[in-house]
């Protein structure tokens, strides 16, 4: 499922997608916008899909990755499915708090947490 | 007499092409400084976000991803604070016009939420009139 040069590790459980990050810095803006069309892909291939995106590896992350985030979640609202983020460090939290993306993300402490969210 | 917390133990001044190779080895000699004059992993995070996006807006916005133009660095780093200026080569824009990417109507905003960032992170971030040069200051957090 996963091409050798993507930045993402994906697998799929019942209805549910797994997305993790390989790289520790999602700043790159060319890599961001792989990871974004890669994420959109996944999006697209599913009916009302359920996704759960962890940060578990994630050190940094630049405003670009924020607006492919956003971009992600507005797609999956398009198809009347549902997005959870999870495993964010709580430095990586604040830059959600301080640009009050955690108001817009469904945010959870850990993927297991997320999967029991879905509806 | 020389004031130990503000006397700079690092400067330097260095200009690069605008090209993302280049621009990315300037970033990382900056963060090693950063690291070497024993400021906590905090700042490091705080600073690599704020040059992150002050390098992208100079590289993508300022100097239009143009390669023949450059972008120059100074920065200066005491005890106390990290003071970073990044010029770029374009017309410049006026930061006060940006809007609020927290206003409830814009969340939904994939871009604009650079210079918001640079803001929380940094003591003092501003530009020269033209709008084409910020300096961003750091102030070490007390323990």
């Amino acid at each position: 499922m996963t091409s050798t040069d993507s930045r993402l590790r994906i697998r799929k459980e019942d209805d549910v997608t797994y997305v993790e990050f390989v790289d520790r810095n999602i700043l790159d803006e060319a890599n961001i916008q792989r990871i974004a069309d890669e994420i959109t892909g996944l999006i697209d291939s599913d009916d009302m899909p359920k996704l759960i995106i962890s940060f578990t590896n994630v050190d940094h992350l630049s405003s670009a990755a924020l607006g492919a985030l956003i971009t992600i979640h507005n797609r999956t609202k398009q198809k009347q499915g549902q997005l959870r983020l999870a495993d964010i460090d709580p430095q990586i939290y604040e830059v959600f708090t301080i640009t009050k993306l955690n108001k817009l993300f469904e945010i959870h402490d850990t993927a297991q947490d997320a999967v029991a969210s879905f509806a | 007499m020389s004031d130990h917390r503000t006397t700079p133990r690092a400067t330097a001044r260095v200009t690069v092409p605008n090209d993302l190779g280049a621009l990315q080895k300037v970033k990382e000699e900056l963060l090693a400084a950063v690291t070497k004059h024993d400021y906590p992993e905090a700042s490091a995070f705080a600073i690599r976000l704020a040059l992150e996006e002050a390098v992208q807006n100079a590289y993508q916005h300022g100097n239009k991803g143009d390669p023949s133009r450059s972008v120059a660095f100074e920065w200066r780093i005491a005890n106390s604070a990290i003071t970073v200026v990044i010029e770029d080569e374009g017309t410049g824009f006026t930061p006060d016009v940006v809007p609020d990417p927290t206003d409830p109507e814009r969340l939904e905003m994939p871009s604009g939420r650079g210079l918001l960032l640079m803001r929380a992170y940094m003591a003092d971030v501003h530009y020269n009139d033209r709008g084409n040069r910020v300096t961003m200051v750091y102030q070490r957090p007390v323990n």
